[in-house]
C-alpha cells in the first residue's frame, strides 16, 4: 500500500513524553505544543474517563460476576462487588466439560500456527521483497488473492478437502490452513513491506563475507525484522486464539474443542446459559493475554505504528 | 597486467552470474511454501466454489447435479436471503460510521497532552485483546431484559427494551458490541498518523487565524487521509466477515433481523445442508469484497491527500 514505509529505529514513540523535564531528545516534530487552557483539559479528561466506562466495565463485571451465586447474579440492582465471592464457579468450570485440555488446545494450535506463519510469511516476504526471480510479481500477485478472500467464502469446499482427507474432528485444518492459507497473507505482505526498507549495504557487506542467501536472511535480515516480527506474531495469535468458525466446523467432540467454542456450551438442560460458570471460563480465558498485553503494551503499539499498517 | 585486470574482471562477472542464478532459485524456494498454500488453500477453493455453485449439492441427501445459474435465480426469489443483504448493508454501515468516527474522535483526545493519556489509551485498546466470544458472552448478559444495562437505565429512571428481542435494538446491540470491542484497533492507527502531521503547519495556520475546528478540517483530514482509506477498506471487509459475534449474541434473530450474509451462508451450507446453495452465496460475498474494495481503490484520488 505504502512504498517508502516506515521502520526508522528514531521514530517517536506513539505517546508524547511525558511532561516535566524532558527526558529524551526532542525533535523539532515534537517541539512542546501549545497549551490548552486549563479548564479545557480537564473537561476532556473528564470526557475520556466516561468515554472508559463502556470499554472497562464489562471485564471488570465479567471477572466480579464469575464468583457470584447464580441468584445473585441476576439481582436487581446488580450488585457491583459480589456478596460472597466464591471460587465453586471455577471448580465447576472444569467439572462440566474437559476445560483443561480445551485450554491445552488452544495453547499449543495458536503457538504452532505462530510460529509457523512466522516462518513462511518472513521467507516469502524476504525473497518477494530482495530477490528477483523469474515470476515473482505474477506469484505475490498470486499470494495477495488471499487478502481478498473473508475465511467464509472457501469454508465449503476447504470443509470437503477436510472431509475427503479423513481430517474431520482433528487439529490439522485448525494448523495447516491458516500457517500456509489466506490467514497468513497479511503476515506476508507486512513482512514484504519490512524487508523493503531494510538498507541494501547490510546485505551487500554479508555477501562480501561469503554468506549464502540464505545466511543473509537468517543471520541478518531475519534477526533486524525483529519489530515486525513481534507484531505479525501477536496479531496472529489474537487471530488463532479467538478463531471460531472454523472450529464449530471441523470439529465434533468436546476434548478436542478450542476455548471460544467450549465457551458457548456451558448451558443448562434447557440450553439457557449457567452464567456464573459461563463467565468464570470466560475470565480463564482472558487473564493470560490481558497480562501479556499489559506488559508488552508499549511494544505492541509501537510494533502497530511500525509495520507499514499505518498509512 | 592488462590481462590480469581483464581476467579478474570475467573472472567476477562469472561469479556474479552464477550467484545470480542460484538467488533465483533460493527466491523460488523462499516463496514456494506462500505460494503452494496460496494455491491449494486459496485458488483452488475459489474455483471449486464457483463449481459448486453451479450445482444443486444437498450434503444429506448425496445429490449433486449441475444445475447452471438455478442456485442464482433460487437468490432473485429468496426473500431471507434479501432481508440477510439488507441486515449485512445495515451493520456495515452502522459499524463504519460509527468505528471511524469514534476512533477518530477517540485519537484525537489521546494526541492532546492530557494527564493519564496512557491510562486511557491502555482502556479504549484492552477490548481488543478479550477474545471475541468472551467479550460478547459479557455483553449478551449485560443486555438480558433484566441484565446490566437495563439497570443501569432503570437507575435513571428509564425503561430499557429488550435489547436482543426487538428487530431495531438488537441490530443497534450487535453494531454497539462490535464497535467497543474493536475500535481500539482504528485508534492506534489513527494516534500514529495523526502524529505524523508536522506541527509546523498547524502552527503556521494558526497564526494565520484558524481556529481548531478549521485546522481539523482543512489541515489534519487531508493529511490523515490514506490512514481513513485504510480503516475504512479494513473495517467494511471485516464487517463483512462477521460471524462469532452473530452466533454467540442473536443467532440472527430476531427473525432474519441480525443474520447478516456470512451466518445465512453458515446455515445453508452446516443447518440445512445445501452445500450448492450456499456456495452460490459464497460467491456473491466474495463478488461484494471484490467490489468494494476496488470501489474505495479507484475513488482514492478524489478525497486521499497523498497517493498511497
Amino acid at each position: 500500500m505504502k512504498s517508502d514505509q516506515t521502520v526508522a529505529p528514531e521514530r517517536p514513540a506513539a505517546t508524547p513524553p511525558p511532561p516535566g523535564p524532558a527526558p529524551e531528545p526532542v525533535s523539532s516534530a515534537q517541539a512542546p505544543r501549545r497549551r490548552p487552557r486549563r479548564p479545557g483539559r480537564w473537561v476532556l479528561v473528564a470526557v475520556m474517563a466516561v468515554l472508559s466506562v463502556p470499554f472497562l466495565f464489562p471485564t471488570w463485571w465479567m471477572a466480579t460476576s464469575s464468583m457470584k451465586t447464580a441468584s445473585e447474579i441476576l439481582r436487581v440492582p446488580p450488585t457491583v462487588w459480589p456478596a460472597a465471592p466464591s471460587l465453586e464457579p471455577y471448580v465447576q468450570v472444569f467439572a462440566l466439560q474437559p476445560f483443561a485440555q480445551q485450554y491445552w488446545n488452544s495453547l499449543y494450535i495458536a503457538a504452532v500456527v505462530t510460529i509457523g506463519t512466522i516462518l513462511v510469511a518472513s521467507l516469502a516476504g524476504y525473497a518477494f521483497a530482495r530477490i528477483q526471480f523469474p515470476g515473482a510479481n505474477l506469484l505475490f500477485i498470486l499470494v495477495l488473492v488471499g487478502l481478498l478472500i473473508p475465511t467464509e467464502v472457501t469454508i465449503v469446499p476447504l470443509f470437503r478437502m477436510v472431509n475427503s482427507l479423513g481430517l474431520i474432528d482433528t487439529h490439522w485444518p485448525l494448523v495447516v490452513i491458516p500457517i500456509l492459507g489466506a490467514p497468513s497473507v497479511l503476515a506476508t505482505f507486512i513482512m514484504r513491506q519490512f524487508f523493503l526498507g531494510l538498507p541494501h549495504e547490510l546485505e551487500e557487506a554479508g555477501r562480501m563475507d561469503g554468506l549464502s542467501r540464505w545466511g543473509i536472511f537468517w543471520r541478518i535480515a531475519f534477526p533486524l525484522a525483529r519489530p515486525a516480527i513481534a507484531a505479525v506474531a501477536i496479531f496472529t495469535f489474537l487471530k488463532s486464539w479467538n478463531m471460531y468458525l472454523e472450529p464449530i466446523v471441523y470439529l465434533s467432540s468436546r476434548e478436542n474443542f478450542t476455548l471460544p467454542q467450549a465457551l458457548t456450551q456451558y448451558v443448562d438442560a434447557y440450553g439457557g446459559p449457567i452464567w456464573n460458570v459461563q463467565l468464570a471460563a470466560t475470565t480463564l480465558t482472558v487473564i493470560p493475554v490481558l497480562v501479556v498485553f499489559v506488559v508488552a503494551q508499549r511494544h505492541f503499539i509501537q510494533g502497530l505504528a511500525q509495520t507499514g499498517l499505518k498509512g | 597486467m592488462a590481462v590480469l585486470a581483464t581476467s579478474l574482471r570475467a573472472d567476477r562477472r562469472q561469479r556474479r552470474s552464477a550467484w545470480r542464478r542460484r538467488d533465483a532459485a533460493t527466491g523460488l524456494l523462499f516463496v514456494s511454501p506462500a505460494v503452494l498454500g496460496s494455491l491449494a488453500f486459496v485458488i483452488a477453493p475459489l474455483v471449486a466454489v464457483v463449481w459448486y455453485s453451479l450445482h444443486e449439492w444437498n450434503v444429506l441427501a448425496a445429490t449433486f447435479t449441475f444445475e447452471g445459474a438455478a442456485n442464482y435465480e433460487r437468490m432473485l426469489a429468496d426473500k431471507a436471503l434479501h432481508a440477510s443483504l439488507a441486515a449485512s448493508g445495515w451493520f456495515s454501515l452502522g459499524l463504519v460510521v460509527l468505528n471511524i468516527s469514534l476512533a477518530l474522535g477517540l485519537a484525537v483526545l489521546l494526541n492532546q497532552r492530557l494527564p493519564g493519556t496512557t491510562f486511557f489509551r491502555v482502556a479504549f485498546f484492552s477490548p481488543v485483546v478479550v477474545s471475541l466470544v468472551a467479550w460478547t458472552i459479557v455483553w449478551g448478559f449485560l443486555l438480558q431484559v433484566d441484565g446490566g444495562i437495563n439497570s443501569a437505565l432503570g437507575a435513571v429512571g428509564i425503561d430499557g427494551p429488550n435489547w436482543l428481542r426487538g428487530n431495531v435494538t438488537a441490530m443497534v446491540a450487535v453494531v454497539v458490541v462490535q464497535v467497543f470491542k474493536n475500535v481500539g484497533l482504528n485508534m492506534i492507527l489513527f494516534l500514529s498518523a495523526l502524529q505524523s502531521v508536522p506541527e509546523e503547519i498547524q502552527e503556521a495556520a494558526t497564526l494565520d487565524g484558524a481556529g481548531p475546528w478549521r485546522r481539523f478540517v482543512s489541515i489534519t483530514m487531508p493529511m490523515i487521509s490514506p490512514t481513513i482509506l485504510l480503516v475504512s477498506i479494513l473495517t467494511i471487509v471485516g464487517s463483512l466477515e462477521t460471524f462469532a459475534l452473530i452466533d454467540v449474541l442473536t443467532q440472527g434473530g430476531p427473525g432474519n433481523s441480525t443474520t447478516v450474509l456470512v451466518y445465512y451462508l453458515y446455515r445453508q451450507a452446516f443447518e440445512f445442508n445445501e452445500f450448492g446453495y450456499a456456495s452460490a452465496i459464497a460467491v456473491l460475498l466474495f463478488a461484494i469484497v471484490l467490489a468494494l474494495t476496488l470501489l474505495q481503490w479507484q475513488t482514492r484520488k478524489r478525497w486521499v491527500f497523498h497517493e498511497v
